[in-house]
């Protein structure tokens, strides 16, 4: 318990997140990064944007699952440590929207990352794109649950 | 998965191996996977495989009426919103043979270029970020969210306006903040050409990018390279201008071009192409007409019609079948990224691998916009999901469709055959 304590503790003063697009529209992850720039500056609250999921906390999952993407994704999941997070970033990510009926989506990123981790914990930050500050309030929350 | 590894290894032909850039990469903002056969530094062959974003949105908009589809058509793309919505209605409009009413034709251009606008410093940024120049990716888009702000409060949107309606515009702009959009905007033009000045002027950018991924002008005539791409070699192409759409017919402004066709006049357009874009968009400011907003079409006779519009990344051409119904028969979306980056194979080609990603960056290359297809199986049970395999596919189809129709299939493909 003691460790675990010690992790979540860290992981709260520091979330390093990694941005997968599985297969959006470019829209939520031009507002992603626009979380990084001078406006918004999520860098001041120790959240940083890193290149490989093996360094990650939190994943930022943008758009509806392609079928090309599925096990690209899983695999990614796979390769974070635990405790692992992750933020549903727009209202793909978080029901499909626009593409719940489209023939070459797999699904919603939640049921296709529960299909490899079924106690995967997840943020839904809705909207089409979600602003900054409302995707910024989303991992916010989510630390905050821990 | 970030898996771009290589081993050092000694050059030569027999000595190759292949660097796979993607899908989740950190420089790419979507899925996409890029194979590059490198001889030592050097790469020698380039491919991709574009499928990972499909989602097929082309038969979802078979599926809604012509009212519903610019709004499912603003999410091809985040970035080309307007684009593909204002380039969905030139098609369908140009179906019909009707021209929106004046103040519809303003709208849509205000929007357009403001969305022209925040993209450009979007790839300025992006472009700095890629080279590890992260001063001038966090100053540009310190100079977008402005755009942005612009944007909202004309629209209501940062990005998506569902504004474009076929024969109109669905809402007016929120004209009560026009002075303050116009106070943003003066403000504005003073930034970007400081940033202009700054980037134009910094020695490491010039010495990082000049020479970098060249296209003569050649090569963009074989391979159909549109838009800031196409003029940066000095190919003076504009939908704009060339088939004017919206107002531009009726406003004062320059198509921007640069001979050097490296990664830093493309740069340079970008760059020179914001300050013509903020002309414009004054000159709509004081010219708004007023009047009718939309036509009120009801109903869409059967047809064939076509749509042009000059995408910030070149030319944007929609087509559209309609059987008389109220839903199309047939949209066909072909997004400019598509030739552009086609032309990776040229200007790629002989570069070292630390140039490579920047010059797969300097098109604005824009997969969501681009990915219309997916392949999994072929009739004889291969996969075909290569760059090289598809464009042979289509010529094939070219080919076969020519023959049918009794024309020489050497009018409507190269001679060379497959590039």
């Amino acid at each position: 318990m003691l460790t675990k304590s010690i992790f979540t503790r860290a992981l709260k003063r520091s979330p390093w997140v990694f941005h997968v697009g599985t297969s959006g529209c470019n829209n939520c992850d031009i507002e992603i990064a626009d979380c990084l720039t001078p406006r918004f500056d999520v860098e001041r609250f120790g959240i940083k944007l890193v290149g490989s999921p093996r360094h990650a906390d939190v994943m930022l999952i943008s758009g509806p699952v392609s079928r090309a993407c599925r096990e690209v994704l899983q695999q990614a999941w796979l390769d974070m440590p635990q405790p692992r997070l992750a933020v549903m970033v727009g209202v793909c990510a978080c029901s499909m929207g626009a593409y719940k009926d489209a023939y070459s989506v797999s699904g919603p990123p939640d049921k296709v990352l529960r299909e490899v981790d079924p106690d995967a914990r997840f943020v839904y930050v809705p909207g089409c794109p979600p602003k900054p500050e409302t995707i910024v309030m989303g991992i916010v929350k989510l630390l905050g649950s821990l | 998965m970030s898996t771009s590894t290589t081993e050092p290894r000694a050059a030569g032909a027999d000595d190759r191996s292949v660097v796979q850039i993607g899908p989740f990469h950190p420089l790419l903002e979507e899925p996409v996977g890029f194979e590059l056969t490198v001889e030592g530094e050097r790469v020698v062959a380039v491919d991709a495989r574009m499928d990972y974003i499909h989602k097929g949105i082309e038969r979802l908009a078979q599926q809604r009426t012509y009212d519903m589809i610019p709004i499912l058509l603003e999410r091809i793309c985040g970035i080309c919103s307007v684009t593909h919505s204002v380039c969905f209605c030139n098609a369908v409009e140009d179906l019909l043979g009707v021209e929106p009413p004046p103040r519809a034709r303003y709208i849509r251009t205000i929007i357009g270029e403001l969305e022209r606008v925040h993209s450009h410093l979007l790839w300025v940024g992006l472009a700095g970020h890629f080279i590890g120049y992260n001063t001038v990716f966090m100053w540009a888009w310190k100079y977008r969210e402005p755009v942005c702000d612009v944007f909202e409060m004309l629209t209501g949107h940062r990005q998506n306006s569902a504004i474009p309606l076929v024969g109109g515009v669905r809402r007016d702009l929120r004209v009560e903040y026009l002075p303050e959009a116009r106070r943003v905007l003066d403000e504005l033009d003073g930034q970007v050409r400081m940033l202009t000045e700054a980037v134009l002027d910094d020695p490491v950018l010039a010495a990082r990018l000049r020479g970098v991924g060249v296209l003569t002008p050649q090569q963009v005539v074989d391979y159909g390279v549109v838009g800031p791409t196409a003029r940066a070699s000095g190919v003076a192409t504009d939908v704009r201008r060339d088939d004017p759409y919206a107002a531009y017919g009726e406003l004062d402004w320059q198509v921007i071009t640069a001979p050097e066709g490296d990664v830093f006049a493309k740069a340079v357009v970008r760059l020179l192409e914001l300050a013509e874009s903020i002309k414009i968009l004054r000159q709509a400011f004081d010219r708004l007409p007023g009047g009718d907003l939309s036509l009120g079409i009801r109903h869409v006779p059967a047809g064939e019609g076509i749509g042009r519009y000059e995408a910030p990344r070149g030319e944007d051409v929609h087509y559209v079948r309609s059987n008389g119904t109220n839903m199309p028969e047939r949209l066909k979306v072909r997004a400019p990224s598509f030739t552009n980056i086609a032309s990776f194979q040229a200007s790629c080609i002989g570069a070292s691998i630390a140039d490579v990603t920047i010059t797969l960056a300097a098109c604005d290359p824009c997969y969501s916009c681009t990915e219309r297809t997916i392949v999994v199986r072929d009739a004889a049970g291969g996969e075909a999901r290569a760059v090289g395999d598809l464009i042979a596919r289509s010529q094939r189809e070219t080919r076969r469709i020519a023959a049918e129709l009794g024309r020489p299939a050497d009018l409507v493909l190269p001679a060379g055959g497959a590039r």
